[in-house]
């Protein structure tokens, strides 16, 4: 509670100062929900044509098989969808991610990784992103917008087929498609471990304090 | 229908999970947490746990499917053509694929084979191979996708369905293409009638110029290259012009039904 009482004082006691504003959680946590039903069943779409020399187990899929798989898949498409276009949104108009995400310093970046690296980093104020928090916010935006291109580019080979030449055919999106999903998978494990090593962090995703 | 619904949804019990979850947190945040049941309870419809005996996962998952297939239908441009390709694009050998094993594949003697047509057209004469290789044709070397993921580029020769279908005087005002073929346990799949009027929608007699060999659906397959490798049908004996949805072989079991590319 000390932390809540400290951060209280930067507003006045009577309201405690809110790291994460409502807009922003709910929209995360919609999209953690979406997140994981597009892996899961996606991971049971690939199985039906794996890329690489490798399976998915099935204990960690979502669907029992590639035609459940795909309507899990095509139904969560538009939750995350939808929700994503909400937070790109506000976000921009908001302008959160101006502040709170810009700007991005190479120096900054490699500052905050040395630091994180020799338990230097300070957490003391959540409502402010280090640099190598805002390369890597800013970052999975920028894939969560790949993997959806990607996605559709797939879906879509010939309604949208200037969207697969972009990415170079059908087959190299399929490539883009996962590299992205890998991509969210590492930044997921990342995430998560630190939000169980700085709990109040997720408290404040939660509750917003 | 039962085990499909027990895979569809793994097997947590909510109540339990809801309420470890509210006794892990602080007091207050379990206040709100409690507080904020409304949206909880649209969490797990969104994940598709039962929250009610007349809802479940997979009724919302066919639900979405269906506005899926309108969606489709909705930016399906008529006049958009799949990506065409150079003969050396090929891919060889271009895979057999099916529900079966290429032993079990239909062999039809193409001497006694007829094409029927049925339903909502004027001419309802049956077609034997050699009447309809008289037809005018056309040759595509497009990409086939299948529902799986992969792809093969292939050359396909015949005539427009489009041509055909206006050849027998077929009401295209119909909502539906019905194939059925003779593959083993009956498949059949609906096509729907402005994907078989599209241009490149065709009535297939030849692979890579010669005639249709039986992996590929010989004497006559359809091929749709807007739409998933399963929509195109192998082995066809026949089609009615109909303004039924009357379901198909992998659409009844889960795919969804525009499937279009």
């Amino acid at each position: 509670m000390s932390s809540l009482a400290m951060s209280d004082q930067n507003t006045g006691p009577a309201s405690a100062k809110v790291i994460q504003p409502a807009w922003v959680r709910v929209v995360h946590w919609i999209n953690a929900v979406a997140m994981i039903l597009m892996i899961m069943s996606g991971w049971q779409i690939y199985n039906a044509s794996p890329l690489f020399n490798f399976s998915f187990p099935g204990s960690i899929t979502l669907g029992g098989w590639l035609g459940g798989a795909l309507l899990w898949h095509f139904a969560a498409m538009w939750l995350l969808m939808v929700n994503g276009l909400v937070y790109l949104a506000l976000g921009f108009a908001s302008g959160r991610f101006a502040r709170k995400l810009l700007p991005i310093t190479p120096q900054g970046v490699l500052a905050d990784t040395k630091a994180a690296l020799t338990g230097k980093l300070s957490h003391d104020d959540l409502s402010k992103y280090n640099y190598v928090q805002k390369l890597l916010y800013a970052g999975i935006i920028v894939v969560g917008i790949v993997i959806v291109l990607s996605g559709l580019s797939i879906w879509k080979p010939v309604q949208l087929q200037y969207l697969t030449a972009f990415f170079g055919g059908y087959d190299v999106a399929r490539y883009v498609h996962f590299i992205c999903m890998s991509a969210i998978v590492a930044f997921l494990v990342v995430h998560v471990a630190l939000a169980v090593l700085v709990p109040r962090s997720l408290r404040a995703m939660i509750i917003g304090r | 229908m039962g085990r499909l619904r027990s895979r569809l949804i793994p097997g947590v019990d909510r109540q339990l999970l809801v309420k470890d979850a509210a006794k892990a947190m602080p007091d207050m945040a379990r206040r709100r947490f409690i507080a904020g049941g409304a949206s909880l309870g649209a969490l797990t419809l969104l994940t598709g746990c039962d929250v009610s005996d007349s809802f479940s996962a997979e009724e919302m998952l066919k639900r979405v499917s269906k506005f899926n297939d309108a969606v489709q239908a909705a930016i399906f441009n008529p006049h958009a053509l799949a990506p065409t390709f150079p003969e050396s694009a090929i891919t060889k050998p271009f895979p057999f694929n099916a529900y079966y094993d290429l032993d079990d594949a239909p062999e039809i003697d193409g001497k006694d084979w007829k094409f029927e047509v049925r339903g909502l057209v004027d001419n309802k004469k049956s077609w034997t191979l050699e009447e309809l290789y008289k037809l005018p044709q056309e040759k595509q070397i497009t990409r086939h996708i299948c529902v799986e993921g992969w792809s093969a580029i292939g050359s396909w020769t015949g005539t427009p369905l489009r041509d055909f279908l206006k050849l027998i005087g077929a009401d295209t005002s119909a909502k539906y293409c019905w194939f059925q073929c003779a593959d083993k346990d009956g498949y059949n799949s609906p096509l729907d009638m402005e994907t078989a009027l599209h241009p490149q929608t065709q009535m297939t007699f030849k692979f890579a110029d010669e005639m249709l060999p039986r992996a590929y659906g010989f004497p006559m397959k359809i091929r749709v290259p807007t739409k998933l490798g399963f929509k195109n049908p192998k082995y066809v004996v026949s089609m009615e012009v109909t303004n039924l949805y009357k379901g198909g072989y992998w659409e009844d079991q889960g795919y969804n039904s525009f499937s279009g590319s």
